[in-house]
């Protein structure tokens, strides 16, 4: 639906009303990182510092769980990356018998809500007695993971049409050869931009990871516990900070990456 | 140069499901020829090129190339190139990486294949294009670099599908001379599949007429034309009148289904001839005018060379046929 | 075979290479087999992620339903593994039903609410933004649909605070009178915007708003103008064609929209923590009962409860036409 007709003022307004209303809160974040009250979200904030940055940098209890996060976030995502291209390359292929249901059972672990995830693993945890550890929380990460590399790299296959590999077959190529030298250099945007809405949504994940995790602390549970008991809440606002950048700039080069297909990244989380 | 057929296929059957898209066809392609595979889509002409590349697998019968059987033969095991259709270049590597992709997995080294590549850029008349990419060439180019990368490895067979039909009406011409003498140059047999009879019948030193899986008839273009095998065939190449036993008779021919070709009717006054009719009708083609007639046993199509003079819609008109112009086909009468 | 010195010296014609060629070397026979039987590169292919799914996955879904039949023993504390209804039975008890209630009042408001605000957003998109500025407006929903869901809660928090900005820019209009009315009002007003079902409400639409603009952006990005057009000069005036046309044109993505609000409502437990009355949802519930209280089979049974919800809902949205729109 595309109109050349000028939009009509009330329309705009509400448009732009949205779009405010989904950034604007974001802002704030950022400006009370700078802020010298370090008890309320006092606003306007009565003074601004730096200070904050060091605080945090020397804040012991920060450092473990961004190691974590990050550990858990390459695990799954390097796991997802091969589990989810496997999956594409089998489903953009050929028609076989159980395709849709396959194609279900990929989406399925974003489709139904994280709390579903998150207790479903609690539950077999339980049952065979297997104590929390950062294997725990990949396995989780890694499943929701998957249909992230699968959404992109199917729709990237899709598009890379059937007959350049035909082609490079034709030329004398064996499978490995084609693989190496069409289908790779052809998928590796999309693929490097699933791996990192991967990466992104493994570094900010919260809802399964608290019944994973056990005792262990990821960087957003630790940013729950804070949310929680707050002690010095600038401090809270400068890894905020961190975790949005981590997703943010991931996000970006994903969706530049893949611009201008059918398929651009992120379109379905 | 030896006596085994570029191009065998004995009884082949390739069946998808409950479709038959190719149904026992026998086949042979000479060493050398460029022969064509002519037919309407759906006919089963592009799934025996796909057969000869390998892309497909035959159901049933065999495929032979230069003697070789190829039923176990992948694809990139076959010394045959194709020129895809969409043309299928590589749109992450340049014109010349392109060219040289079937050297580089055949593991020539770098500077030999770049330079092949260089040499084959000039063969197709595109010299100083190898450091672009496909996405920055016109159809026309583009084509000649398909055609350079198949060509580069010396295939034994060339494969092309509907190579010209991408191209606009001039530049397909022209096309149609170039392949023709780069055919000529390099002794390669040459298989192409088009719907296009025109193309066929200019280009193909022989030609199959596919229909419904099955080739109709087989033979050069001349044979193709002045004599067609079936009804079908007749239809199809050129635009002959397809006459029912009973008009065949009634113009003197035997109690068949007869072709026509339109250019051996000529038109005289009524009184000259036993043969009347009403001109409904008058098409301008160009090189003459196509004459649509109403005959006691139905319709006719007569065609008058330029410059000899035009009846008016209404006219009556009398008809004289060139000898043996009535050619009797196949099938029910 | 020697290359041809000059490009106008083709290559001596086909004497040469054999027709077949024969196999390299693994790489080649492996090709081959694949190529004969193309099934077994699929079944090779789809094994190891079918393998994590239905074993990692669809293990831990099983787990879930076994664990909402068994129950806990209420003097060991601990889990007793034998098939029984009891956890269903407790589930059922009016005080959680009311917690049942409650979370889907919540998901229906919030829904609703998602499709008002976002509306107008998915529609300019779709009608009117072009070039770089329907670029920005993607961009512009999909970031805040990736950006991290904590730091979104979180800056919540600092909004709907005591001394925060809302309490400033309500003073700063003179609208203390306006805000305090609406708070003043039964169930959803409470002691301020943090505390009440309004202010989770307001969060979690927020939240959740992109996931159902992009669907409707899509629905609607399907309409042809033409149709705008064929409804104007049928005499229709704007409002008339917004109504007859457009709106029950965007239906399937509202529709399929919401499938992602009602069930993210549906199972989180986090923002009813942090903004709102202490009020419990199905999702706190599920978190508080396998964590401090340790009853793993209730907090089973309740987590089974969202995805029969869910399934019910898919059914009537897939009866709608919903699914076309994703």
């Amino acid at each position: 639906m595309r109109s050349d007709a000028r939009p009509p003022l009330a329309l705009t307004l509400a448009a732009a009303a949205g779009l405010l209303f989904l950034h604007l809160p974001i802002v704030l974040i950022f400006l009370y990182a700078f802020t010298i009250e370090e008890r309320t979200y006092q606003f306007p904030p009565p003074g601004y510092t730096l200070q904050w940055f060091a605080v945090t940098w020397n804040r012991p209890d920060v450092w473990p769980p961004l190691y974590l996060s990050l550990r858990v976030a390459a695990v799954a995502t390097a796991l997802a990356l091969v589990l989810g291209t496997l999956a594409a390359g089998a489903m953009a292929r050929t028609r076989f018998f159980g395709r849709e249901q396959i194609s279900l059972l990929i989406i399925l672990p974003i489709a139904l809500p994280g709390i579903i995830t998150g207790m479903s693993l609690r539950s077999a945890y339980a049952m065979m007695e297997i104590p929390f550890s950062t294997l725990t929380i990949v396995l989780g990460h890694a499943t929701f993971c998957i249909v992230i590399v699968y959404n992109n790299a199917v729709a990237r296959l899709r598009r890379l049409s059937g007959n350049l590999v035909e082609a490079s077959a034709d030329l004398g190529a064996n499978g490995f050869q084609t693989f190496r030298h069409v289908i790779l250099p052809n998928l590796g945007s999309a693929l490097l931009a699933g791996g990192m809405l991967a990466f992104a949504l493994s570094f900010d994940e919260v809802i399964v990871t608290t019944f994973t995790a056990g005792q262990q602390s990821t960087l957003p549970i630790w940013m729950l516990n804070e949310l929680v008991r707050p002690r010095q809440r600038p401090v809270t606002n400068v890894v905020a900070i961190v975790v949005f950048a981590t997703t943010f700039f991931p996000i970006l080069l994903a969706y530049y990456l893949t611009r201008g297909g059918s398929e651009t990244a992120g379109s379905g989380k | 140069m030896s006596m085994t057929p570029a191009v065998e296929f004995q009884s082949v059957a390739r069946h998808f499901g409950t479709v038959r898209a190719v149904d026992g066809v026998d086949l042979t392609v000479a060493e050398g020829e460029f022969f064509a595979m002519l037919g309407p889509s759906g006919s089963g002409k592009t799934t025996c090129l796909r057969l000869i590349s390998g892309f497909e697998r035959p159901t049933a019968g065999s495929i032979r190339i230069f003697g070789q059987d190829v039923s176990r033969v992948p694809p990139h095991r076959r010394n045959v190139n194709t020129v895809f259709q969409d043309y299928a270049l590589f749109p992450h590597l340049t014109v010349r990486e392109n060219v040289a992709y079937g050297l580089m997995v055949k593991g020539v080294d770098r500077r030999t294949r770049m330079a092949r590549a260089d040499e084959m850029l000039a063969l197709v008349k595109l010299p100083d294009y190898g450091d672009r990419r496909p996405g920055q060439l016109s159809g026309g180019q583009r084509q000649r670099v398909a055609l350079a990368r198949a060509l580069v490895n010396e295939p034994r067979v060339l494969l092309l599908d509907e190579p010209l039909g991408a191209l606009d009406l001039k530049l397909r011409e022209a096309m149609q001379d170039e392949l023709k003498a780069l055919q000529r140059r390099l002794g390669i047999t040459f298989v192409f599949v088009t719907h296009d009879q025109s193309e066929a019948l200019s280009m193909a030193d022989r030609l199959a007429v596919f229909n419904d899986g099955r080739v109709a008839q087989v033979g050069t273009p001349a044979e193709v034309y002045n004599t067609p095998r079936t009804r079908f065939v007749a239809g199809f190449v050129g635009s002959s009148n397809i006459l029912p036993p009973a008009f065949s008779t009634a113009l003197g021919g035997p109690a068949a289904w007869v072709s026509l070709r339109p250019e051996s009717v000529r038109l005289v006054p009524w009184d000259r001839s036993v043969h009347r009719g009403a001109v409904r009708d008058l098409r301008f083609l160009g090189a003459g005018t196509r004459v649509q007639i109403d005959m006691p046993q139905g319709e006719l199509a007569a065609l008058v060379p330029a410059g000899l003079p035009l009846p008016a819609p209404g006219d009556s008109v009398g008809i004289v046929l060139a000898p043996n112009a009535l050619h009797p086909m196949e099938g029910e009468a | 075979m020697t290359a041809a010195p000059t490009a106008a010296a083709a290559p001596a014609p086909a004497a040469r290479a054999p027709a077949v060629l024969p196999d390299r070397g693994p790489g080649d026979r492996l090709s081959r087999t694949f190529w004969r039987r193309p099934g077994l590169l699929t079944a090779l292919l789809i094994a190891p992620p079918l393998l994590w799914l239905g074993v990692v996955y669809l293990g831990s879904l099983a787990a879930l339903l076994a664990q909402s039949f068994f129950s806990i023993d209420p003097f060991s504390g601990l889990t007793v593994r034998e098939f029984t209804l009891a956890t269903y039975a407790e589930l059922l008890k009016p005080a959680n039903l009311d917690i049942i209630l409650r979370t889907v009042t919540m998901a229906a408001a919030v829904t609703a609410g998602c499709a008002l605000i976002g509306f107008p957003v998915a529609y300019f998109a779709a009608r009117y933004a072009r070039g770089r500025w329907k670029a920005l407006f993607y961009l512009g929903i999909l970031l805040p649909l990736w950006s991290s869901y904590l730091v979104k809660v979180y800056a919540w928090k600092l909004i709907l605070a005591k001394e925060g900005i809302v309490s400033w820019a309500v003073e700063g209009i003179g609208a203390s009178a306006i805000l305090n009315a609406v708070l003043a009002l039964p169930v959803i007003g409470g002691n301020s915007l943090s505390t009440s079902y309004l202010g989770t409400w307001i969060v979690f639409v927020y939240v959740w708003l992109p996931y159902m603009i992009l669907p409707m952006q899509a629905a609607l990005e399907r309409v042809p103008v033409s149709l705008l057009e064929a409804s104007a000069d049928l005499g229709a005036t704007r409002w008339q064609t917004f109504r007859t046309v457009v709106l029950p044109l965007a239906m399937p993505g509202v529709a399929a929209g919401s499938i992602f609000t009602f069930s993210l409502t549906l199972g989180d437990y986090i923002i009813p923590q942090i903004v709102g009355t202490s009020a419990r949802f199905i999702g706190l519930m599920v978190y508080q009962l396998q964590g401090t209280a340790g009853n793993i089979p209730l907090a089973a049974a309740f987590a089974v409860v969202p995805i029969v919800i869910m399934l019910v809902y898919l059914w009537l949205a897939k009866r709608r036409g919903a699914f076309d729109a994703l």
